[in-house]
């Protein structure tokens, strides 16, 4: 078995992957996050009626959409991010600088859309 | 100190099936993203600009299927509702859900292997996510064009 790690819970913790250890996390999060979502929603549509309906009301609740959208949002920019400097090699050079672009288009663009859906939510 | 450039040529490398799942991981995530921006550029020549509301156009951009714009209550004033249910949309949201689910079961998988450590318990589980990816590309296709 190649894959034996003896790192405990608490060792990985206090690695100090930084940024780029944080956007993977996120990723990884992320993607977990939409593959539930859209599993469920697929799902929902294909079984209809009571079930679906019931399945519905879990995804259309306010705090499902910001975690979802967290979710949804932050594996889009970031996985673009990834798309260009696996592709272009060379861009790796920059990644730091990539990760606060990223930051920085992430961030008011999921800040606008929580506002809206708090404000949503709370107008009814 | 600037670092030397360590890329291996592919013929150097070897081109495997983990190779090439790395390489399928990339590539349908741009053609996802090329879907969506056909998606939304569609919807605005379709008048989504004064008939269809920013929520509905991310649900649209996201999936273009048809019920994501017209089911909503307060957009009856959908001109042309057959274009937004055409079958160029329906081909184009097909293409979507064969690389969605492919995309993200592949990652859900290659998650989950990195916590385990049963060879066996791993290769099981391949064969599982290859069923899976399959049901759900033809549960999701069936749903876009039956919904």
């Amino acid at each position: 078995m190649g894959l034996k790690r003896n790192v405990s819970l608490k060792d990985a913790l206090r690695y100090q992957g930084n940024g780029p250890m944080l956007t993977y996390i996120l990723h990884r999060i992320g993607g977990l996050g939409i593959v539930t979502f859209v599993g469920m929603h697929i799902l929902a549509s294909f079984v209809g009626g009571d079930i679906g309906s019931s399945i519905n009301l879990i995804y259309e609740h306010w705090a499902f959409q910001i975690v979802i959208f967290f979710c949804a949002l932050f594996h889009v920019i970031n996985g673009l991010r990834i798309v260009i400097l696996d592709l272009w090699p060379k861009l790796i050079e920059h990644q730091r600088e990539a990760i606060w672009i990223e930051w920085a288009v992430f961030l008011p663009i999921y800040g606008m859309a929580a506002l809206v859906i708090v404000r949503t939510a709370l107008g009814g | 100190m600037a670092a030397k450039h360590r890329t291996l040529s592919l013929a150097k490398r070897g081109f495997d099936f983990e190779i090439f799942m790395w390489l399928f991981t990339r590539l349908s995530a741009l053609a996802m993203y090329l879907c969506a921006l056909i998606g939304l550029v569609g919807a605005l020549i379709m008048g989504a600009r004064t008939q269809v509301n920013p929520a509905d156009l991310i649900r649209w951009t996201f999936m273009p299927n048809s019920n994501h714009v017209l089911m909503n209550t307060t957009l009856n004033n959908i001109a042309n509702s057959d274009a937004w249910a055409s079958l160029f949309w329906k081909f184009m949201g097909s293409t979507f859900i064969a690389f969605a689910v492919s995309h993200g079961l592949h990652g859900l998988l290659s998650v989950i292997e990195d916590y385990l450590r049963n060879r066996m318990v791993r290769r099981i589980l391949r064969i599982v996510g290859l069923v899976l990816t399959l049901t759900m590309i033809a549960i999701g296709i069936y749903v876009l064009w039956t919904a």
